[in-house]
């Protein structure tokens, strides 16, 4: 896509930014808890998340092959999807579903809806969630980390207490690949902040509204918010360009409607776990959300007795 | 528009295949396609209805006034859906237990009265007749075929025999709702595609142009639109 030129009238500005370089930047700023992920999960893991980001460059790269149409593998963000949806996975997950997972994210989701910039959902949530409800008994095993035994219970469906501070801030605990170290994926966060790839808002309104309703409900803030997927969506996946409002207000509207859509999931509906429905739901969402939240052109003058928009 | 009787009955197996080219009857088509076995079910059924209705119509279609052709079509329609249910209940209880209430809410498939309005009112009893003979196994295979589709991919059983079930974990999704779009997309695409690769227009849009009733339709008929079935 960055070989896309659109010529228009003056002044032009000139941007460095690239497909290329923003995917490079959340790619360096995913690795962390990616590897963190492979080091207490195994060599499982390792071979999942390959897995799922050869098969994701390999469905983007035939599809336009067959398609004959410019090939966007290298703008890397088949590659980030691919990532994106192996951390999003448990390391119990047989190679042959995330394979599956991978080529309905790109093809089903992105490619079919016109490719990069005109995906409706996160491709990688969109994977996720198709897997979850296809094969729910391999997608609900998860590993126990540094021991490769098989577990049902996430923190968030353990019994309160059975894990400390430490451990689900810094990552011991059952889970997906990349979801585990809430400290690394913040490093990482923190990291695509600096390099102004994302905005804070998504994140920490979705983060704060998940926080704040299980604060005045009475629950386990810290485990509602470092003990499942929250981190991992908020910074990673809800942030996503195409499925994400523009405006900082819209922005705000869906990190809070992400996080209230969690919060109701996980505290009254038989998941433990609801940050990827939520991201999928305000996704739909997020045309409408920008509709309302559009910023006022410079030197705008209401219509008088609303006559064409523009006065 | 002469026509073989033997077109009459092709018509509405391929080229104005009711699920797919005429995209009529979504409803059920989405809901009970979840094995193939129910999708012969309701694809009998609605034949069935579609065939006595579409005959009687066609008998009356000189006495109905104009004004209340609609009520007059619904009650007959109704009254062959009852006796279709009664049967299905009597001797198929399985598929009658499988298609559930969508078995008498063939009343308002909108095949059936999209076939009585357009068709049947207008056409003596033979091409009605065999009209809807052609639009009941258009839509028979129709849902048979995205019945064994899901059941193929969502069980990996085809009329509940194991193909695939034993050594493949099945993907549930494809007997859940949005299973049911995307199989049902992923057809309309490649019967547009086989449409236009043999000079038809695809489906593109669902507007006034291909809804069924636009030629009742005051806004519509302004422009002076062609009528449904004008393909001679």
């Amino acid at each position: 896509m960055e070989k896309l030129f659109s010529v228009s009238s003056s002044p032009h500005l000139r941007n460095i930014e690239t497909t290329t370089g923003i995917m490079t930047d959340v790619l360096i700023a995913l690795s962390p808890a990616a590897v963190f992920g492979c080091i207490i999960f195994g060599l499982k893991a390792v071979l999942l998340l390959i897995t799922c980001i050869v098969c994701a460059v390999l469905a983007e790269f035939l599809w336009n092959l067959i398609l004959k149409k410019p090939s966007t593998v290298g703008d890397l963000s088949a590659a980030v999807t691919g990532m994106l949806l192996g951390m999003n996975l448990s390391s119990q997950v047989p190679l042959w579903v995330a394979a599956i997972g991978s080529i309905v994210a790109i093809i089903v989701v992105k490619q079919m809806f016109g490719g990069i910039g005109c995906n409706f959902a996160n491709p990688a949530i969109a994977a996720r969630i198709v897997l979850l409800v296809s094969f729910p008994g391999m997608m609900t095993k998860f590993s126990e980390p540094l021991v490769d035994t098989v577990t049902s219970a996430t923190p968030l469906a353990a019994e309160q207490g059975t894990y400390t501070f430490n451990n689900l801030f810094f990552g011991l605990h059952s889970g997906c690949i990349g979801e585990t170290s809430a400290f690394l994926l913040i490093v990482g966060g923190l990291y695509l902040i600096v390099r102004r790839v994302i905005s804070p808002v998504i994140p920490l309104c979705f983060v704060g509204t998940v926080a704040f309703m299980t604060l005045v409900t009475g629950g386990d803030v810290v485990t509602a918010v470092f003990g499942g997927g929250l981190i991992l969506g908020a910074i990673f996946m809800a942030t996503d360009y195409t499925t994400s409002p523009v405006t900082p207000a819209g922005k705000a509207v869906f990190g809070v409607g992400c996080g209230l859509i969690t919060f109701v999931i996980r505290k009254f509906g038989s998941l433990p776990e609801g940050v990827s429905y939520s991201i999928l739901i305000m996704n739909i969402l997020v045309p409408y959300i920008n509709k309302f939240t559009l910023s006022k052109p410079f030197g705008f003058v209401p219509a008088k007795n609303g006559g064409g928009k523009n006065g | 528009m002469k026509k073989g009787n033997l077109e009459y009955v092709t018509n509405g197996l391929i080229k104005e295949n009711p699920v797919l080219r005429l995209v009529l009857g979504t409803c059920p088509t989405l809901a009970v396609t979840t094995a193939a076995i129910n999708g012969i079910g309701m694809g009998i059924s609605a034949t069935v209805v579609l065939i006595c209705s579409n005959l009687v119509i066609s008998l009356l279609r000189n006495v109905i006034p104009d004004k209340v052709r609609i009520p007059a079509f619904i009650t007959i329609i109704a009254g062959f859906v009852s006796v279709v249910q009664m049967l299905v209940k009597a001797f198929l209880p399985s598929i009658d237990k499988a298609l559930g209430i969508y078995l008498p809410l063939i009343v308002v498939n909108c095949i059936i009265l999209a076939r009585a309005e357009m068709f049947a009112s207008k056409n003596p009893v033979l091409p009605s007749v065999l009209d809807g003979l052609g639009m009941g196994l258009g839509f028979t295979a129709t849902l048979t075929l995205m019945g064994a589709i899901r059941e193929i991919l969502g069980a990996g059983t085809l009329f509940s025999l194991p193909v695939t079930a034993n050594f493949i974990s099945p993907m549930i999704i494809f007997l859940l709702p949005p299973g049911g779009f995307f199989v049902f997309g992923m057809l309309v695409a490649a019967s547009n595609a086989l449409a236009k690769r043999s000079g038809k227009k695809p489906v593109e849009h669902l507007g006034c142009e291909s809804c069924p009733s636009r030629a009742a339709c005051a806004e519509y008929s302004q422009d002076g639109v062609k009528e449904e079935n004008g393909d001679e």
